[in-house]
C-alpha cells in the first residue's frame, strides 16, 4: 500500500483535512481521523483494527467492514494506493 | 470505559455540499408503535413487517369527521376500498360507521364479504361490466356513472331488472389545479355533463340520486375543493330548475394529502400538505354560500382514503448488507423493498432507525431485495450507522401498499393490527409456497422433468 | 429615523451569499446595523462557502441549518440547539424556500421565544406563480395572461388567446421568451424536464418594469414602500443597479396589491408598465429583496422595522423616500484563510465574539 500522498496532508485535531499540494479539502469524522493519524504513522491494518476495538466499542468484524470501506473511500480520493 | 464508536467517514469538500446539517432528516429514533417494543414484534413475526394502528385510524377517522361537521354538519365519511381493503382494516370503518366506496366487481364483492349491504356502497369506476352493474344494481347500490356506454347500459339492466337504479354522474371539471383528471366522467365547462343529465332525464329509467367529482390525488391546494364544491351545487341548482330534479348528495371524493412528501416535491410533506381543518373550510364556505344547500341540504360524502389510513401504517425492514458506492455513498439492502412499498416510487418516505444512536451519520441510500435497478425505497440521506440484523422503520405506508403491492420473487409478508389495548393480531399472514402454486395448473406432459 | 441603538436583542438573519446571484441575507444586516443596532447577530447559512460567512463584521456567529426539505422535526432541533447555546430573540428570513417552514412553525417559535413578521399561508399560497392570475383578476389587479401547461400539445390551445412572443415558466424557476410554436415548444419540454408540471405560459408584456420593496403591517396598509427602476441588468437578468422612482401611479397599483392580500411583512412587487401606461402585476416575492439597502439609503430602514414589529411593537408609517437616491451593486474579494473553512465545516457552527474573548485573555 502507498501511503505518500497521505503524508503530505495537513490534519487538524477537529477533522478537517487539507491537502496543500492541490488546494482540496476532506472532513473526517472522529474515527476516520483516528485511523488516518494511524495510516500516517505507517501501523498496518491488522494493527489499526486492534486500535480501534482497544480505544472504541465496536466488534472485530464490524471494524474491519468499515475499515475495507474506509479504505475504499480513501482510494477512491486517490489518497491512497494499492 | 471505550468511546463510542461510529464507522469512519472521509468527505471531498466542495461549494455546496460544506453543510453537516444540510440533509439531515433523522433526529431521533422509534423503538415503538403504540408502546408495543419493535424487538418485540420482529421477534414474534419476522420481517418485513406491516403493522398498523387501531388506535390511530379510528382517531384519524373521528377526527376527520368532526373537522368537516363543524363546517357542514350534514356529512358522511365512507371508506374507499381501494386505499387498503384488508377485512379488518375496512371494518374498523365500517364499526366507525363507514359506508364503502368499491371501484370494481373484487372490491364489491369483498364490501359485500365484509357485511356491508348493497345499498350501503358506492360503485366508482370506469370499467363496471354488465354482470357487476347487475349485482350491484339488484342489491340497491348507488352506481356512479363514468360514460355513456355506461348510462345505456344501467338503462338496459333497468328495463331487464324492472329496477330504477340509483345514480350519481361522476362530473370533472377546472378546479385551478393540474393536472385536471378529465379522463372520468363528464366535463363541466364544456356543458358535457349537463348533455348526460338532459340524456339520463329524458330516458326516464334512472334515479339521479347525486353528483360525484374525484379531482385528483394528493391535492395540496384546498381552494381546488372550494371550487369543485361551488360547481357541482350550482350545477345541482341548474338540475333542480331545469329538470326538478332534487340530489340527495353531492360527493366530493378524495384526494386530501398525508403529511408524506412527493418525490419531486421540495417543501416536505408536514410543511406543504394543508390541514383537515383547510379542506374542510375549503368545501363548507362552498356550501355554506350556496341558496340550494340551504333550501334542499343535500349530504356532503367524502371518500378520502389516503389521509385516513395512510400515517396508521408502518414497515420494518431488516438490514441484509451494505456496501459501498463508487460515489462514496453507503447502500444498505433491507428485505423490504418496492415489491410490498410501493409507493415508496412516489414518496420521500420518513425512514428512521429503530435503537438510539449518537448522532453522526453517514449519507446512505436504501435499497430493497429485488433484483432490478428501481428497486429504491430512499435516495441517499444521512443516516446512522447500520448492521446486518439492525432494522429501520419506515412510513408512512399505510395507504395503497397492501392493495397494490407485487408478488414478485418473494412472499408477502405478515401485517400486524396493534389493537386499542395494545394487544397485536395477525391480519394477513405472511404468504408461502401454496399461495403461489395453488393456482397453477400443470398438464400431464409437463409433470415429469 | 427608525433606532435599534437601546435593542439588546439577538437577531438571526438567513441567505449569506453575495456574488453573482446574492440572497438579501447581508444587506439586511447591513440595514439593521446602520439603525445602531449593537445587539448579536447571528447568521444561519446552509453552505460554508457563503460568502457572508467570511465578512468580520457581519455576523457575529454563524450557524449551518438543515435545508427545509429535511422537516420541521430537524430544523426545530437544530433551532432549539442554537437557541439554548445563544438565545435567539427574532428571526428575519430571506430565502423563498424558508418562508412555508418559518409560517407553519410559528407557534413552535413562539413557544422558544423566537419571533418573525411574516406573511401568512394563505397570503403566500395566494402569490405563487401558477395561481397569481386566478386571483387578481377576480381583484381587479391586471396580471399577464397565464394558462398552466400539462402537455406540449395544450400550447396550440394557449397561443390561440395569447400572442407571440410569450414566457415559457418553470413551476418554480426560470423563464425563457419564447418567439414562436418551436420555441415555446422547446422551452416547455425543458423546463418540464427540470421543474416538472404545470409549465406555465404568460402573455409577455413589453414596457418598463419596476421593483418595488414593501413592509406590509397585515391589515391593508404598506408602512413603508420603495419603488425603484433597474439601471444595471445583468447578462442573467439581475439588478445590479437602480434609481428610487416618483411614481403616484405605480405606488397606488402596488398598494391596490398589499390591499387586496392584507400583506404582512416584507416583499418585493415585480411591475411592469405597458405602452399604453397600464400597470400589471409580474411577481410577488415573500421576502425582502437583495437591493433592500435602497430603502434604508432612501430613509425607510425597512428591515429595521421588521424587528420591531416581530416583537410586537407598533408602528408609525415610515418616512417618505426619497426619489433620485440610487444604488450600484459592487463586488470584491474577501481575503480569509482556510482554517476558517475548516471551522465552519468541521463544527457546523462559528462564534466570533467568544473567539475575541479568549484571544485578549
Amino acid at each position: 500500500m502507498n501511503t505518500e500522498q497521505l503524508m503530505t496532508l495537513a490534519v487538524n485535531k477537529n477533522g478537517f483535512v487539507f491537502d496543500p499540494e492541490n488546494g482540496i479539502s476532506y472532513t473526517v469524522n472522529e474515527t476516520g481521523l483516528f485511523i488516518l493519524q494511524k495510516l500516517q504513522s505507517g501501523v498496518t491494518k491488522e494493527e489499526i483494527i486492534d486500535f480501534l476495538t482497544e480505544e472504541y466499542e465496536v466488534t472485530a468484524k464490524n471494524a474491519e467492514s468499515d475499515l475495507d470501506h474506509f479504505m475504499a473511500m480513501l482510494k477512491a480520493l486517490n489518497l491512497i494506493e494499492e | 470505559m471505550k468511546k463510542h464508536y461510529t464507522a469512519p467517514y472521509i468527505e471531498r469538500n466542495s461549494a455546496g455540499n460544506l453543510n453537516k446539517y444540510a440533509h439531515t432528516t433523522v433526529v431521533r429514533h422509534q423503538d415503538n408503535i403504540d408502546g408495543v417494543p419493535i424487538k418485540n414484534l420482529v421477534e414474534k413475526y419476522g420481517t418485513p413487517l406491516f403493522v398498523f394502528s387501531e388506535k390511530h385510524i379510528r382517531r384519524s377517522y373521528r377526527r376527520l369527521l368532526e373537522t368537516i361537521r363543524i363546517h357542514y354538519p350534514k356529512v358522511e365519511v365512507v371508506w374507499s376500498y381501494k386505499t387498503n381493503y384488508l377485512a379488518a382494516i375496512c371494518n374498523i370503518f365500517h364499526q366507525e360507521g363507514a359506508a364503502a366506496e368499491v371501484v370494481s366487481r373484487m372490491e364489491y364483492e369483498k364490501a359485500r364479504s365484509n357485511g356491508i349491504p348493497g345499498n350501503r356502497i358506492y360503485f366508482n369506476g370506469p370499467s363496471k361490466r354488465k354482470q357487476d352493474l347487475q349485482l350491484a344494481i339488484q342489491e340497491g347500490a348507488y352506481i356512479h356513472i363514468d360514460h355513456l356506454e355506461e348510462l345505456y347500459l344501467i338503462e338496459n339492466i333497468a328495463d331487464e331488472l324492472a329496477i330504477k337504479p340509483k345514480v350519481a354522474i361522476r362530473v370533472n371539471m377546472d378546479t385551478g389545479i393540474s393536472p385536471m383528471w378529465t379522463r372520468f366522467g363528464f366535463n363541466y365547462e364544456n356543458g358535457e355533463a349537463y348533455r348526460t343529465v338532459q340524456r339520463l332525464v329524458s330516458g326516464g329509467k334512472i334515479h339521479l340520486a347525486g353528483l360525484h367529482t374525484h379531482i385528483g390525488t394528493f391535492i395540496l391546494d384546498p381552494n381546488a375543493y372550494y371550487w369543485a364544491a361551488t360547481k357541482l351545487l350550482n350545477f345541482a341548482q341548474t338540475i333542480k330548475d331545469n329538470f326538478g330534479i332534487v340530489l340527495e348528495y353531492i360527493d366530493m371524493g378524495g384526494g386530501f394529502a398525508s403529511s408524506n412528501t412527493l418525490i419531486d416535491q421540495y417543501t416536505p410533506g408536514e410543511l406543504a400538505s394543508p390541514s383537515l381543518d383547510q379542506y374542510a373550510e375549503a368545501i363548507g364556505a362552498a356550501f355554506n354560500a350556496s341558496i340550494y344547500v340551504k333550501e334542499h341540504n343535500p349530504r356532503l360524502i367524502l371518500e378520502t382514503g389516503r389521509v385516513l389510513i395512510d400515517e396508521s401504517g408502518y414497515l420494518i425492514a431488516s438490514v441484509l448488507g451494505k456496501k459501498n458506492l463508487p460515489t462514496g455513498e453507503r447502500a444498505v439492502i433491507l428485505d423490504a423493498g418496492v415489491n410490498i412499498n410501493i409507493t415508496a416510487w412516489w414518496y420521500k418516505q420518513r425512514v428512521l432507525p429503530t435503537k438510539p444512536f449518537p448522532g453522526t451519520y453517514q449519507n446512505t441510500v436504501f435499497y430493497g431485495p429485488l433484483c432490478m435497478n428501481i428497486d429504491v425505497i430512499r435516495s441517499a440521506m444521512p443516516f446512522p450507522d447500520l448492521y446486518y440484523g439492525d432494522t429501520v422503520i419506515i412510513s408512512p405506508v399505510g395507504a395503497y401498499n397492501v392493495t397494490q403491492w407485487m408478488q414478485f420473487i418473494e412472499y408477502r409478508p405478515n401485517v400486524c393490527l396493534i389493537n386499542e389495548t395494545g394487544e397485536v393480531d395477525v391480519i394477513r399472514f405472511r404468504e408461502d409456497l401454496s399461495d403461489i402454486t395453488s393456482r397453477e395448473f400443470i398438464p400431464d406432459h409437463l409433470r415429469q422433468i | 429615523m427608525l433606532q435599534l441603538d437601546d435593542l439588546q436583542i439577538s437577531i438571526a438573519v438567513s441567505g449569506l451569499k453575495t456574488g453573482d446571484n446574492p440572497q438579501p441575507g447581508i444587506p439586511v444586516i447591513r440595514s439593521l446595523r446602520a439603525a445602531g443596532f449593537k445587539g448579536k447577530i447571528i447568521g444561519f447559512v446552509y453552505d460554508a462557502m457563503e460568502s457572508g460567512i467570511y465578512l468580520e463584521d457581519i455576523a457575529d456567529e454563524i450557524y449551518q441549518m438543515p435545508y427545509p426539505s429535511t422537516g420541521a422535526e430537524s430544523f426545530l432541533t437544530r433551532l432549539g440547539y442554537i437557541n439554548s447555546r445563544s438565545k435567539i430573540d427574532v428571526i428575519i428570513p430571506t430565502l423563498d424556500s424558508e418562508i412555508p417552514l418559518y409560517i407553519r412553525l410559528q407557534k413552535e417559535l413562539q413557544e422558544l421565544g423566537i419571533h418573525t413578521f411574516i406573511c401568512t399561508e394563505k397570503q403566500f399560497n395566494l402569490r405563487d406563480k401558477s395561481k397569481l392570475f386566478q386571483y387578481f383578476t377576480s381583484e381587479d389587479i391586471t396580471v399577464p395572461k397565464t394558462v398552466l401547461l400539462n402537455s406540449v400539445a395544450e400550447i396550440n390551445k394557449a397561443i390561440q388567446d395569447i400572442e407571440f412572443p410569450v414566457f415559457i415558466k418553470g413551476h418554480l424557476y426560470e423563464a425563457y421568451k419564447a418567439n414562436n410554436i418551436i420555441e415555446a415548444q422547446k422551452y416547455f419540454l425543458e423546463l418540464q424536464a427540470k421543474w416538472g408540471l404545470p409549465v406555465i405560459l404568460q402573455e409577455l408584456i413589453e414596457g418598463d418594469e419596476f421593483n418595488v420593496v414593501i413592509l406590509g403591517d397585515g391589515k391593508g396598509n404598506c408602512l413603508g414602500m420603495v419603488p425603484q427602476r433597474k439601471l444595471v441588468i445583468t447578462d442573467k437578468g439581475k439588478g445590479f443597479g437602480g434609481v428610487v422612482v416618483n411614481n403616484p401611479a405605480l405606488e397606488k397599483f402596488a398598494q391596490k396589491v398589499i390591499k387586496s392580500l392584507s400583506w404582512r411583512g416584507p416583499c418585493e412587487l415585480e411591475i411592469i408598465k405597458d405602452k399604453e401606461g397600464a400597470f400589471h402585476l409580474l411577481e410577488i416575492n415573500p421576502r425582502f429583496p437583495a437591493w433592500v439597502r435602497l430603502a434604508e439609503g432612501c430613509g425607510q430602514n425597512q428591515p429595521a422595522a421588521t424587528v420591531l414589529l416581530a416583537l410586537g411593537n407598533q408602528i408609525e408609517e415610515l418616512p417618505p423616500f426619497k426619489p433620485g437616491v440610487l444604488f450600484i451593486r459592487h463586488s470584491e474579494d474577501i481575503i480569509s484563510n482556510i482554517n476558517l473553512l475548516g471551522e465552519i465545516s468541521v463544527n457546523g457552527e462559528l462564534i466570533r465574539k467568544q473567539k475575541k474573548q479568549e484571544e485578549i485573555k
